[in-house]
């Protein structure tokens, strides 16, 4: 199908015009956030230079060095993890234990760090066996462990999900094959499995450091000083306590061209695997593990559930402290619960929107391209749209404030953007979870679909969907637990309107209710997974 | 079909207009009847900005809306952002087209900046208001303020640093978490604290204290958080902290350490905005401000000392808070002026 046929199709291939739309709306909404701080930076914009002196050196090379640490020691672990999960479809416990990998993404950074704490802190509960070990006081994990402890707590469980993900695309006849031919675990690995994980590896990579290098809180609280500290952090200070937008914009473009460096050096290692068009005829899933690797898979799962359980369960622990008949009564937990489920069901249906739209529009472009070179389009649909992770989103609030302040009432204005920032932050997520299913099936699919002429609505309806709600509930799931988390957009627009359960949690917090937000914080963890339990549910009933 | 004469003059064809007219019309009459049944909005109202614990329903927001609007037969809205100094660069960006009659919830680090906006008009308040250093202001009003301290758990502190020497100077395997003065309140009062002791010697100070200090976290509730936790025996925090302990939690667990060289002082205040100028009930918020119907409410949900008369005694509590020999603070223009220095030196020594 490669030709000028192809060529001239895609020209009118209506999902290319829904990754133009979905790449047009983010546009507008990091470009509006940057003309509004724009404006201002040109009325004051000495700023810009001031910023870059020896410190800022300093901590972008820290910013540089946790972030990459970090996303090794989340990426790696997770292959095998993943690879673990993906050998035992029937581990007691699995799916709850892959809804448990989504809670992280939910919570404030704050209650993760006491989690977290509460473990390996000063105070922790393996302070003792620690200080005995080592050999007088425990000291905490405060520093660079602290912070790679957390990001590895957060990223890990996101990484495993996105790579199991990606395994479940290996067509079910690869494995009767590998099982017919009698391959062992390591070269079902070398051939089956790892080309899949190749193929997607570094956009979630890429993920994991966006997430890495943006990091506020965690750096902050478990860094133990300023000499750990991030450029999120001198962007947040810049815009927040000395509103200097040019040095903020300045922040931000330098925080992005790091990024996009390292990005270009994963994508280099990555591999495009042509996949495999055939359609799939085997129906049961054809691995067996031997007693040997059976342990170590065990074994790889139980450590990584016990890692990132053991904060969740001191989390579970100091929230059943707090009086929660009382917390679940009042007024204000209930509206603020209500205003969290909807503010994060609105966000993460258009962040499955806009994922949806990128990948299909990515898919028709990679598949028209004649030879040679990807095309910005392509390029901006793949990789390009993911970047907005690392501008802050205080940037697109006080951008989008500067900019509309004269002309729009910016209270109404508050929900509305906190929806569509959590959704623009989300979708990075949800194209990585829903890309490697798409991809598959456009493989198998697009020949066919192109013989008997289905496009449009009814390609979406008739062929896509029944294969892509399992991933679409996936990056649903994702999304709305990042959305569940409170990302800061309003601070300027005033948070009246949009008093959301992280929002709560935080106020609570700040004015000596630690009980109740520890409460709170119980709260928000259930409503996350009770929230990704249903999107798992709906991903499941409608694909029989 | 009703016609403004001065309308009539200038159009050459009135009858084009005639819809527009009849939308217009009929917007009017709708806003009229709106007015009729909301009659709370066409009496008056006032517009105050102000920081999100000010107006959370545990603040003084709820009591103050009630108790000024029983008497006022206005409307009192509150307009919440993050903190004090968001609610600056607020009404900065809004400028003279803010809404904001009323600003409350700056403190004096930030007064000078306010000023210089020239958004803020002089007041006629305030005569009955008392704060330590008879901190005096044509433009802003003080409603409350409190000193801050290190306050710290008595169960795993026996020996608490009874001077900010000793605090310096003490064993570093007793911690300290304080908040970071580029994102803290605290966390400048602190930097302002030892910068008002030490003088040019601050740098000095910090390098010892530094191995004192936990860690360094973005904002008041992170550092708190750590410190109920266990994490740390000590925190930044204010004289009053306690006081919320032995009110709401019945335990004198937690106690703030009296320093000898004194404590710095942190001072909220209020000030009408150039809109406000044009409302009278901003001059009348700003006299009930300062009145018992305003301050009865600020130590028990602020958790902050009133700085004007209250009507009840405050509870009993607050009789057993430090009450510090001295009062340090620097003036607005001080801070306004060296504050970027200041913690330049401060990054140059923590980063190290």
């Amino acid at each position: 199908m490669r030709g000028s046929a192809a060529l001239a199709k895609s020209s009118t291939d209506p999902r290319i015009a829904a990754g133009v739309i979905a790449l047009a709306a983010i546009g507008i909404l990091i470009g509006g956030a940057f003309a509004g701080l724009g404006i201002e930076a040109v009325r004051n914009p000495q700023g810009a230079a001031a910023a870059f002196d020896s410190y800022l050196f300093r901590i972008a090379r820290f910013t540089l060095w946790q972030a990459l640490l970090s996303t090794l020691l989340s990426v790696v672990p997770a292959i095998f993890v993943a690879r673990s999960l993906s050998r035992h479809p029937a581990f007691p416990g699995r799916s709850l234990i892959l809804r448990l990998f989504a809670v992280p993404l939910a919570l404030p950074a704050i209650v993760a760090a006491l989690g977290i704490l509460s473990l390996y802190g000063r105070a922790g509960y393996f302070a003792e066996p620690l200080a005995a070990l080592t050999g007088g006081t425990w000291p905490g994990i405060y520093g660079l462990s602290g912070i790679l402890v957390a990001h590895v707590f957060f990223n890990l469980p996101l990484a495993t999900r996105l790579i199991l993900e990606a395994l479940q695309t290996v067509p079910t006849d690869q494995w009767r094959l590998a099982s017919q031919l009698g391959m062992g675990a390591r070269s079902s690995f070398r051939l089956i499995e790892w080309p899949a994980i190749q193929a997607a590896l570094p956009g979630i990579a890429g993920l994991v450091f966006m997430l890495c290098i943006t990091s506020f809180t965690i750096v902050l609280t478990l860094g133990g000083g300023p000499a750990a500290t991030t450029l999120e952090v001198a962007i947040y200070q810049a815009l927040r306590f000395d509103f200097d937008p040019a040095r903020a914009v300045a922040l931000t473009l330098l925080q992005i061209a790091l990024t996009a460096i390292v990005v270009l050096v994963l994508m280099r290692l990555g591999a495009n695997t042509t996949g495999d068009a055939n359609l799939p005829v085997a129906q049961r899933s054809y691995i067996r593990a031997k007693a040997g690797e059976r342990t170590l898979n065990v074994a790889a799962i139980l450590i990584a559930l016990a890692f990132v359980g053991g904060p969740m369960l001191a989390t579970v622990a100091s929230g059943l402290e707090a009086d929660l008949g009382r917390l679940a009564g009042e007024a204000s937990v209930q509206r603020a619960t209500l205003t969290s489920i909807v503010l994060a069901t609105l966000s993460a249906t258009l962040a499955a929107m806009l994922a949806l739209s990128l990948v299909m529009a990515r898919r028709a472009l990679a598949g028209s391209r004649v030879a040679g070179d990807k095309t910005l389009l392509e390029r901006f649909t793949d990789t390009g749209a993911g970047f907005v992770l690392v501008v802050p989103p205080i940037v697109i609030g006080a951008g989008w404030f500067v900019l509309v302040r004269q002309s729009v009432d910016v209270f109404a204005l508050a929900p509305i953007m906190v929806v569509t920032v959590n959704a623009v932050m989300a979708m990075p997520f949800a194209v990585r979870a829903v890309r490697p299913a798409y991809d598959t099936a456009s493989e198998r699919h697009e020949r066919l679909c192109a013989q008997l002429g289905i496009s449009g609505w009814n390609r979406l309806r008739l062929i896509d969907w029944p294969v892509l709600k399992r991933p679409l509930a996936t990056a649903f799931a994702f999304a709305m637990a990042l959305s569940l988390g409170d990302l800061g957009v309003i601070a300027l627009f005033g948070s009246d309107a949009v008093q959301t359960l992280p929002y709560l949690l935080l106020a609570r917090m700040g004015s000596y209710r630690t009980d109740d937000a520890a409460g709170l914080a119980l709260m928000l963890g259930l409503l996350c997974l009770a929230l990704t339990m249903l999107a798992d549910r709906l991903g499941r009933e409608t694909s029989k | 079909m009703l016609r403004t004469p001065g309308a009539s003059n200038s159009l050459s064809t009135p009858m084009k207009e005639a819809p527009m007219r009849t939308i217009l019309l009929s917007l009017t009459s709708a806003l009229a009847l709106a007015a009729a049944v909301f009659p709370a909005s066409a009496e008056g109202k006032l517009t105050v900005y102000t920081y999100e614990s000010f107006t959370s329903e545990w603040g003084p927001g709820p009591q103050v809306k009630k108790a000024f609007e029983a008497d006022c037969a206005c409307t009192v809205d509150f307009v919440s952002v993050a903190d004090g100094v968001a609610l600056l660069n607020r009404v900065k960006l809004e400028g003279a087209a803010t809404k904001a009659d009323i600003v409350l919830g700056l403190d004096t680090n930030l007064t000078a900046e306010a000023k210089a906006t020239g958004l803020f008009v002089p007041h006629a308040a305030g005569a009955d208001v008392k704060v330590p250093g008879d901190w005096k202001d044509d433009t802003f009003v003080p409603y409350d303020y409190g000193y801050f301290a290190v306050v710290y758990d008595t169960e795993k502190l026996k020996n608490p640093p009874k001077s900010l020497k000793e605090l310096v100077e003490g064993n570093p395997e007793e911690k300290i978490a304080i908040q970071d003065p580029r994102t803290s309140t605290p966390g400048l009062g602190l930097l302002l604290w030892v910068k008002s002791v030490y003088g040019d010697k601050a740098p000095e100070a910090w390098a010892k204290l530094k191995d004192r200090v936990l860690t360094v976290t973005p904002g008041w509730s992170e550092a708190y958080g750590l410190f109920t936790k266990g994490e740390a025996p000590m925190v930044l925090s204010y004289t009053t902290s306690p006081a919320y302990h032995m009110v709401a939690e019945n335990t004198e667990r937690y106690q703030a350490a009296s320093f000898e060289e004194g404590h710095y002082l942190q001072i909220e205040v209020a000030g009408i905005t150039t809109t406000g100028a044009k409302n009278p009930l901003a001059e009348k918020f700003m006299a009930f401000m300062t009145s018992p119907g305003f301050q009865d409410a600020v130590p028990e949900t602020n958790w902050m000392l009133p700085a004007g008369k209250t009507d009840k005694p405050l509870n009993p509590a607050f009789d057993k808070l430090v009450k510090p020999a001295k009062t340090l603070i620097f003036s607005a223009d001080e801070v306004a002026a060296n504050r970027k220095a200041w913690v330049d030196e401060w990054l140059g020594v923590m980063s190290k």
